[in-house]
């Protein structure tokens, strides 16, 4: 399922003392099966343009198209709903969102708001509970007693039971020890690869970005600065930098060997896989002539 | 959800009400609530408008806001407004319908009441429009300082109130992100049935719940990190000024005082 902005722009309380325009004049696209990174430092416009992706806020200007709903200004909320089983957004620290007495029916509550019933629901619960790293031991626990990594992926299973094509992710890594988000981001990556999720991952990590990612847009300011392949946007490594954002440490690596050997990186090496296998083809092969 | 919530507000500004001491205001709003109860006729009610509406445009605030402030109680004003004509009994009367009485005195008393809430509303609107909350809980401990005397802890009761004011917008805002995770999830806000309405709330409160007392906690844990140890000795980094123009409001008030009571009939 493709999401387009078309001139998409947000004005909060419009009309009041208080009025202040989050984003303007945005058009990006998010293709069926992407795996789409969207960086931006604090203030940017992340937050705002995420809540338009499965309708949670309707542009103040401009159209949003979600699949082949087409949501403006002026379009109604009646099945809005369906649009946010087909997209579901695990907000920035999910675990707020946990309220039930057990583990097992905080994850069936939101397949239950979609008609399924409680059994139904549970039994997904128990399905889910393996794909986020924890066994059927949770299922009767209460969400409350458990740790906050714990919670985080109770509440990414109860996204992930609403089965949503496109899976948004915001800052999903956010506050987890360097073991945790490893483990978080290879979840997504294989739910990516496996099960032809489409995913949006909103973050300041741009490690996740090289790793992960085969489309990139940068927010600044409230509006979309570039969108492209993350190998194309990394490459001006001074732009990202007036940006505020850096490059991945892969890149960086890269860029202080060329300066270093005068060597040069084509194509730019993104995951460490790639950089070792670019440096090891510049070595000097053994028993020849050394550098 | 933040649009509706613009009553009671702070806008920012440097109009000479903005400038006055919250004490003032403080006391002006009730002060005036008092004397409003001094007018009983016509004359009377025309001297209270014009104060009040002097006192709006010295805020220099969009009256819009003030219209918006009276919105919310429209239909509680009505009721009592409706109660009063129906159940005053008078002279003149222009309208019998069985146990219905409508008489000239009902229908001037309805009137009566319905400026005298409007005003009211207005006159509060002024002092939360034009006041930082902060300050206002600075006049409200100040006021109540006599009370200390009698072993009211007076200082805890202000900081309860500046840390509840501070907590405002912070819920405000979490539970703007809560709604938008579980509406992710399915729930539909303010549709269905009341009960399904009500059941939709739980998945709300819960969350807000859990995360007040853990915050409360923390800022309890930050507070005696520290060195909070309560309001003993304590010095204050907003200091309340009296200046001139508060004596000046003062008087005005005074004086609106008398006359309500010269005319009163």
């Amino acid at each position: 399922m493709d999401i387009r902005f078309q001139d998409v722009g947000y004005t909060y309380q419009k009309g009041t003392p208080f009025e202040s325009k989050a984003i303007y004049d945005i058009d990006l696209s998010i293709k069926d099966g992407s795996f789409t990174a969207i960086v931006g430092h604090t203030g940017s416009g992340k937050s705002t343009v995420l809540q338009h992706l499965n309708a949670l806020k309707k542009p103040t200007e401009g159209t949003v198209t979600i699949g082949d709903r087409v949501i403006t200004n002026l379009s109604d909320n009646k099945g809005l709903k369906s649009l946010r089983k087909k997209v579901g957004i695990v907000f920035q620290f999910p675990e707020a969102q946990l309220f039930e007495e057990t583990v097992g029916k905080d994850i069936a509550f939101g397949p239950k708001n979609f008609g399924m019933t409680e059994e139904e629901g549970l039994e997904k619960a128990r399905e889910l509970l393996p794909l986020v790293g924890l066994d059927e031991s949770f299922m009767e626990r209460s969400p409350f007693d458990l740790s906050g990594g714990q919670m985080r992926r109770v509440a990414i299973a109860g996204v992930l039971a609403l089965e949503p094509e496109v899976l948004v992710l915001d800052e999903p890594t956010a506050g987890l020890d360097p073991q945790g988000r490893k483990e978080v981001m290879n979840m997504f990556h294989s739910l990516y690869k496996n099960k032809g999720l489409t995913i949006v991952l909103v973050t300041h990590q741009m490690d996740d970005v090289a790793e992960y990612a085969d489309h990139m847009i940068v927010l600044e300011k409230g509006t979309v600065m570039k969108e492209g392949h993350p190998r194309e946007i990394f490459k001006e490594a001074g732009w990202l930098a007036s940006m505020q954002l850096g490059v991945p440490s892969t890149v960086k690596f890269a860029h202080e060997l060329e300066e270093k050997f005068e060597w040069t990186f084509d194509p730019l090496p993104l995951t460490t896989d790639e950089l070792a296998a670019q440096i090891i083809e510049k070595l000097p092969t053994k028993g020849g002539a050394s550098v | 959800m933040m649009d509706k919530l613009i009553f009671g507000r702070y806008i920012p500004g440097d109009s000479l009400i903005h400038r006055l001491d919250p004490r003032t205001k403080l006391l002006g709003a009730i002060w005036f609530i008092i004397i409003i109860f001094l007018a009983n006729n016509w004359v009377s009610y025309v001297v209270l408008i014009a104060f009040v509406l002097t006192a709006v445009k010295l805020s220099e605030i969009n009256p819009k806001f003030f219209i918006n402030g009276v919105k919310p109680l429209i239909w509680l004003i009505l009721f009592t407004v409706v109660l009063q004509i129906l159940f005053t009994s008078g002279q003149t009367i222009w309208f019998r319908f069985g146990p219905v009485v409508i008489s000239q005195e009902g229908v001037l008393n309805g009137v009566f009441i319905f400026f005298r809430f409007v005003l009211i509303i207005f006159m509060s609107t002024i002092l939360t429009l034009t006041t930082m909350p902060l300050s206002l809980t600075d006049a409200i401990e100040f006021l109540l300082r006599p009370f200390a005397a009698v072993k009211v802890p007076v200082h805890e009761i202000a900081l309860m109130l500046s840390i509840a004011l501070r907590f405002v917008p912070t819920l405000m805002d979490e539970t703007e992100k809560i709604m938008n995770a579980q509406r992710a999830r399915g729930i539909d806000f303010g549709e269905g049935n009341i009960y399904e309405q009500m059941k939709s709330i739980v998945p709300l409160l819960i969350p807000l719940f859990v995360s007040s007392f853990n915050r409360a906690e923390e800022l309890a844990t930050a507070m005696e990190a520290r060195g909070y140890k309560g309001g003993e000795g304590r010095t204050k980094f907003r200091k309340l000024a009296w200046e001139g123009r508060d004596t000046t409001v003062m008087i005005a008030f005074a004086v609106l005082s008398v006359v309500l009571f010269v005319l009163r009939t």
